[in-house]
């Protein structure tokens, strides 16, 4: 019986600044010079966070807090591509990407306290709070995607998770039925090599994360994930190709360069060469030097940035403290239900609450 | 007009009266729209709200999932977990998200979701099709666990389910699909967490809930006393006082369940009944459960499941307890 090819597929990988400084004109995104300077400005807005945010969580500030240093690219690249209205679905790494859609730096603090109010979401604002267990989230992309297709609405959503998290079931799960209710969403997996100390080679034996899509029937593409107008611009076609009813898988290849957590201790499971290597490769490096050689970055420019990044983390860490010292310890019992029911009502008066009015 | 239907119908002509009447209601899962469900609860539905009606992979943990995103986006999700074992496959949905997002987000964001599952033993079915993981689900802050024993509780609880803004589990008795027809009136709504009197009586109380409580009202009959039966409706929020002031009442209490005995939900009731009626109280409170095994396949399943001859005995022991 004579063998026959049953199937075939590919998997692309697009880059348009390489690390040694040349562009490929003919892949660079249309953006004005204000938008690439934002998109700067974003990157490294995130950074000083991460900074600031570690070393509040060193001095007894903060709660475990998971830095996202070097996935800057992968983060503020997606999220820029996205419309006003669309979704955001994010795991627990994802301030590069809360802070390009609006979120304000000082909810991302207070959620990092262990504060509900960091993951309230505005009114009409399209976005899931922070989803913890991993891989649990692109259900819910797929959920509003499928949502916003059933109700004759355009908005798309956008998940974000890690390499470990393609092992979940629940990852799988959701790029299969993307595809069978022709959702409207984007996967953007951020392969960042670790899941906590798990290497990626240990995570599967797939040479790609991205034909993870193929298997279930949708597009997957790889995007050097630290650069970020290669990532604005695979992720500004997924999701166009996701408003018309064809969900993408994004696979970003990054680095995760600093620990899992504050809980973390990268050098236990692997060589400072390693990190350095990355480093010269940082994704808001990249960026800068291309923005100076294009002539829009002078000094002068990147002194205000900086500044200004400064002084609103700044107020954004005072602004999260002052926060922290209003909190009602009796509003625990608040949300539970839409109207508490008698059980809650009298555990709820036998801890000291009142009753609103 | 009421019309005289069993459970299965009115499960099926309240999910076509919330399919009318709201056009956020998508209801979804396993075999729901071409077959109209393994046991037929959606039969036609898909014919007559073909945008609204859908068949989904084998996919519980995505059928749960996929609810909290289709919730965010304004819709009300009710979808069919094929039998309620199967719904461990999505419990992680359910117990992380479905419950919390509420109260994670302060209310900003809400996840009004029922859940529909057949539950329970006597149908002889495959393994892990007779569970009734009820004390699971109540142990989870966020989620309300209601329970329909005939079909005009049936329409009037899920009506009153698919209309929360909470989500609700829905435990349909799978034992009680088509055994029985009843007066099903228009318009019905139950107010979840409110249990209900079937029986007035002086000198004992027994609570039970779905199939447990038919085999109640048939052990009744034979017990030479004035039985006062109260069915919950709803284990979370559960109606204390309902049940409290029918114990106060008779002295004298018995909770049945069908699921294991230890941590189920007799348990829950009997401490409510300590707190609030301990005084009153002439006997311990009496449980007839299940045991603590695994639900046996189904040729030991008729041993393990109480049975009205078990709540008899329960009942006698509970009134002539000195």
């Amino acid at each position: 019986m004579p063998e026959e090819e049953s199937a075939q597929f590919s998997i692309e990988s697009v880059q348009v600044l390489s690390e040694d400084e040349s562009v490929d004109e003919e892949l660079v995104p249309s953006l004005s010079d204000e938008q690439l300077l934002e998109l700067y400005e974003q990157m490294k807005r995130s950074r000083r966070l991460d900074e600031r945010a570690v070393s509040l969580q060193r001095r007894g500030e903060l709660g475990t807090y998971a830095p996202a240093i070097g996935q800057e690219a992968a983060q503020v690249g997606s999220a820029f591509a996205m419309a006003e209205d669309d979704w955001i679905v994010p795991s627990f790494r994802e301030q590069p990407a809360l802070l390009t859609r609006g979120t304000p730096p000082h909810k991302i603090l207070q959620y990092a306290m262990g504060m509900e109010e960091g993951a309230e979401i505005p009114s009409g604002k399209g976005a899931l709070p922070p989803a913890i267990p991993v891989g649990s989230q692109p259900l819910h992309a797929v959920g509003v995607g499928w949502g916003e297709a059933l109700q004759d609405r355009s908005n798309v959503a956008v998940t974000y998770f890690g390499d470990g998290a393609t092992s979940e079931g629940d990852v799988y799960e959701a790029l299969n039925l993307a595809g069978v209710y022709d959702a409207q969403t984007v996967f953007v997996c951020q392969n960042n090599r670790y899941a906590i100390s798990t290497r990626l080679e240990k995570q599967t034996d797939a040479e790609t994360l991205a034909q993870k899509a193929i298997a279930a029937g949708i597009e997957g593409i790889q995007v050097d994930g630290n650069d970020v107008l290669a990532v604005y611009r695979v992720v500004q076609d997924a999701i166009e190709s996701a408003r018309n009813g064809d969900p993408v898988m994004v696979e970003a290849l990054t680095y995760r360069r600093s620990m899992h957590t504050t809980s973390d201790d990268p050098s236990v499971y692997r060589e400072s060469e390693e990190e350095a290597e990355w480093e010269a490769r940082d994704p808001i490096v990249r960026f800068q030097v291309y923005l100076e050689n294009r002539g829009i970055l002078d000094e002068e420019t990147k002194a205000t940035i900086e500044n200004r990044v400064e002084s609103e983390i700044g107020e954004a860490i005072d602004r999260a403290k002052a926060g922290r010292e209003e909190i009602d310890q009796a509003d625990m019992f608040e949300h539970v239900y839409d109207e508490m029911p008698p059980e809650l009502e009298r555990q709820f008066e036998a801890f000291g609450g009142e009753a609103d009015e | 007009m009421s019309e005289r239907l069993r459970i299965i119908e009115a499960v099926r002509e309240t999910l076509r009266e919330e399919l009318e009447r709201d056009d956020g209601v998508v209801v979804y899962g396993e075999d729901v729209a071409s077959a109209g469900g393994v046991f037929r609860a959606t039969q036609g539905l898909a014919d007559d709200y073909p945008d609204r009606v859908f068949d989904t992979p084998v996919a519980e943990a995505g059928i749960i999932g996929t609810g909290v995103g289709l919730a965010a986006t304004g819709m009300r999700p009710v979808p069919e977990i094929q039998f309620q074992s199967f719904l461990y496959q999505g419990f992680h949905q359910l117990a992380q998200h479905v419950a919390r997002i509420r109260s994670r987000t302060r209310g900003t964001i809400t996840c009004p979701m029922t859940i529909r599952m057949p539950y329970g033993g006597g149908i002889h079915a495959l393994e892990l099709h007779s569970e009734s993981f009820e004390a699971g689900f109540a142990h989870i802050p966020g989620l309300q666990v209601v329970f329909p024993s005939s079909p005009a509780e049936t329409k009037g609880l899920l009506t009153s389910a698919i209309r929360s803004p909470d989500p609700v589990v829905f435990m349909e008795p799978t034992r009680l699909y088509r055994s029985f027809r009843e007066e099903v009136p228009d318009d019905h709504e139950i107010p979840l967490g409110e249990a209900r009197v079937v029986e007035p009586g002086d000198d004992v109380t027994v609570i039970a809930w779905g199939s447990m409580l038919r085999e109640t009202l048939d052990a009744v009959e034979d017990v030479d006393a004035s039985v006062e039966v109260v069915d919950p409706r709803t284990l979370y929020p559960l109606d204390t006082e309902t049940i409290t002031e029918s114990v106060k009442k008779t002295g004298r209490c018995v909770v049945v369940h069908e699921a294991p005995r230890t941590g189920g939900m007799a348990g829950e009731i009997t401490s409510r009944v300590n707190e609030e009626a301990f005084l009153y109280l002439e006997a311990p409170v009496e449980r007839v459960t299940g045991y603590d095994v695994p639900v046996p396949m189904f040729a030991r399943e008729d041993a393990y499941l109480p049975d009205a001859e078990r709540i008899e005995d329960g009942i006698r022991n509970a009134l002539e307890f000195n």
